[in-house]
């Protein structure tokens, strides 16, 4: 909890700064007109979010760090053995692993290739349907929200199926064979990027779409008319537009690329042959609940916590930088 | 709705209708195959020479699916889940968003803030210690614990979310309330709720797929008594790694996905929509 704070300092403490920034069409005054200070009403109003995020995300982001300078194996669990402190030698321990490194890369790498995936395919075809007529946009629409709606662990099997070495129409229709796509690290991680693209694309797609479509037609058209290419006006003047559209989706993406855990989980088998294919969430889940290892499942949660967290600050400064109000 | 409509030259538009058509295509058919999948006769499921349709639809899979175990209770489990979830995570953002929308207080953007960070809380990573909180009070084993932390992860992403349509409500329909008598919860409920209830619809979405999906806290939280389950650990009665029975690993995924699909249909327009007015601000 500590941390959260000190994150918000910085921003609350270059607040006044931020006005100069400010045009006067969104000042306060004029969007909103004078607002009622309300005593303590907003508290009020406040206190069952406070109370249910405080006691189920806030105390056990707390916790998680507690244990996780702890000693706390099966034995400590049952009671067995008295819990001991431990300091940083659960952070020492990890960080002298090899596993844990290529695990935290291929999490990286990973992640950062599903967002881009994820933010390409979806850019591309919200473009695509504010220039097709309305029967080509439904059916795309539809099947989005299809791939939206499915959930994960279905997504997953069902990927799985299609690609599946002796029953899988893929291979047939790319000749592969019975190349297995889930015994390469590679072709393990391709095939759940694929999936997860699928999965995702949908949100950043009709988010944009949404973004496009609040656009004046006749910014698009007076680009248009002075000759701007379709590249030129997607880079001049839609992406500058969308630009909020497009840090939410990135920011969001992101965050889910990044804690991807069912679809590793179901279409791996658990992390891949001999762990090839972990990720930060996988690998602490099977550390903790497979080998009971909680103190080191929880340091692996800390790193990505942090890791997480750095990303928002990141965002949080664009927000800043561009003068947006909170 | 085609506000924005770009001069493009006739070819062009043929080859956009033609990608988006194809795209459509690609993007669903993985949901066409899951449900020919469903019901294909088992035969011919397990062919190597698979083709993209059957003669001989069949619906024993899905018996074997409502035969198996208690299917049909895995089902209400996770409607009670999503559902509660739904209800409660949408009631309590529309009150937080009201707070930090409507009133100036202190503190306030420090709590946006913290809204905005508590999103990127990865919840995966506190399974670890919400099971250790959920065997303290008594709760594995037990619906509640899939719907109590799911509350509090769906909260920031819905007050974040319904902040937008919150705001777009006229400072000047309060002020006119208040002239005429009406008290502030009258206002909160008869008024305000009315009006940012599209945004509502929007926000459940998100957090009856997230919670719908859930695998990890079903997974880890409900141990021993599997009555208490929910839909993706049914799924996985069917799912063996080493021989999946796929007919019936299809049509438990059917099962599970056409709700979910029937609820994405019906409020299409206002998730559009409201993806929109979450963002525009």
């Amino acid at each position: 909890m500590r941390r959260t704070t000190d994150v918000a300092l910085p921003v609350k403490r270059s607040a006044p700064a931020a006005p100069a920034r400010r045009t006067p069409a969104t000042t306060p005054s004029r969007r909103t007109g004078p607002r009622p200070r309300g005593g303590w009403t907003p508290w009020l109003y406040l206190a069952p979010a406070l109370a249910v995020l405080g006691a189920l995300l806030v105390y056990p982001v707390y916790q998680l760090g507690l244990i996780s300078f702890l000693e706390y194996t099966q034995a400590q669990v049952s009671g067995g053995e008295p819990t001991r402190f431990r300091g940083l030698d659960n952070y020492t321990d990890l960080f002298a692993d090899d596993q844990f490194w290529q695990v935290l890369l291929a999490t990286v790498g990973f992640a950062a290739a599903c967002v881009l995936g994820t933010l390409a395919v979806g850019c591309a075809l919200a473009v695509l349907l504010t220039r097709v007529r309305a029967l080509p946009r439904l059916a795309l629409l539809l099947a989005a929200l299809g791939a939206w709606a499915t959930p994960t662990i279905t997504g997953s099997t069902v990927w799985l199926f299609l690609f599946d070495p002796d029953f899988g129409p893929v291979n047939r229709l790319l000749g592969l064979g019975d190349f297995s796509w889930t015994y390469g690290r590679y072709s393990a991680f391709l095939l759940v990027l694929l999936e997860v693209v699928w999965c995702s694309f949908p949100f950043v797609m009709i988010t944009v779409y949404a973004g496009i479509r609040a656009i004046p037609g006749e910014v698009l058209e007076a680009a248009a008319l002075d000759g701007a290419s379709q590249w030129r006006i997607w880079r001049s003047v839609l992406a500058p537009m969308l630009r909020p559209i497009l840090g939410i989706v990135t920011v969001q993406s992101v965050i889910w690329d990044f804690k991807v855990f069912t679809q590793i989980y179901v279409m791996t088998g658990g992390g891949g042959i001999a762990g090839q294919n972990l990720v930060l969430n996988v690998y602490a889940y099977q550390k903790a609940f497979a080998s009971s290892q909680y103190s080191l499942g929880s340091a692996i949660g800390v790193v990505m916590l942090l890791l997480l967290l750095a990303v928002t600050l990141g965002y949080l400064r664009l927000l800043r930088r561009q003068g947006e109000e909170l | 709705m085609s506000r924005v409509r770009l001069p493009v030259r006739r070819p062009w538009r043929l080859a956009a209708e033609v990608t988006a058509l194809l795209a459509a295509g690609v993007v669903a058919f993985p949901l066409y195959w899951m449900l020919l999948g469903a019901f294909r006769p088992a035969g011919e499921i397990e062919s190597t020479e698979p083709r993209p349709w059957t003669a001989s639809p069949t619906l024993d899979s899905f018996r074997r699916v409502f035969e198996q175990q208690e299917f049909g209770r895995y089902f209400v489990n996770s409607l009670l889940v999503a559902g509660s979830v739904v209800l409660a995570s949408a009631l309590i953002a529309f009150l937080a968003a009201t707070a930090v929308t409507r009133f100036r207080f202190r503190f306030r953007t420090t709590l946006l803030i913290m809204f905005l960070v508590a999103q990127m809380v990865p919840v995966e990573a506190l399974t670890i210690p919400l099971f250790f909180l959920m065997r303290d009070f008594g709760l594995l084993n037990a619906l509640g614990s899939l719907i109590l932390p799911h509350i509090a992860f769906s909260l920031p992403f819905a007050i974040w979310m319904l902040r937008g349509f919150v705001r777009a409500v006229p400072e000047s329909l309060e002020e006119a309330a208040y002239l005429d008598g009406a008290s502030r919860a009258r206002f909160l409920w008869q008024i305000l709720f009315p009006l940012v209830l599209p945004g509502l619809v929007a926000t459940s979405v998100f957090s009856f797929i997230s919670t719908w999906n859930d695998f990890l806290f079903a997974k880890s939280f409900i141990i021993s008594d599997t009555s208490q389950s929910t839909l993706p650990m049914a799924l996985l009665v069917f799912y063996k790694p080493d021989e999946p029975d796929w007919g019936g690993v299809m049509a438990a995924s059917t099962v599970m996905t056409v709700p979910v699909l029937v609820f994405f249909v019906l409020v299409q327009r206002r998730l559009v929509s409201g993806l929109g007015g979450a963002v525009k601000d």
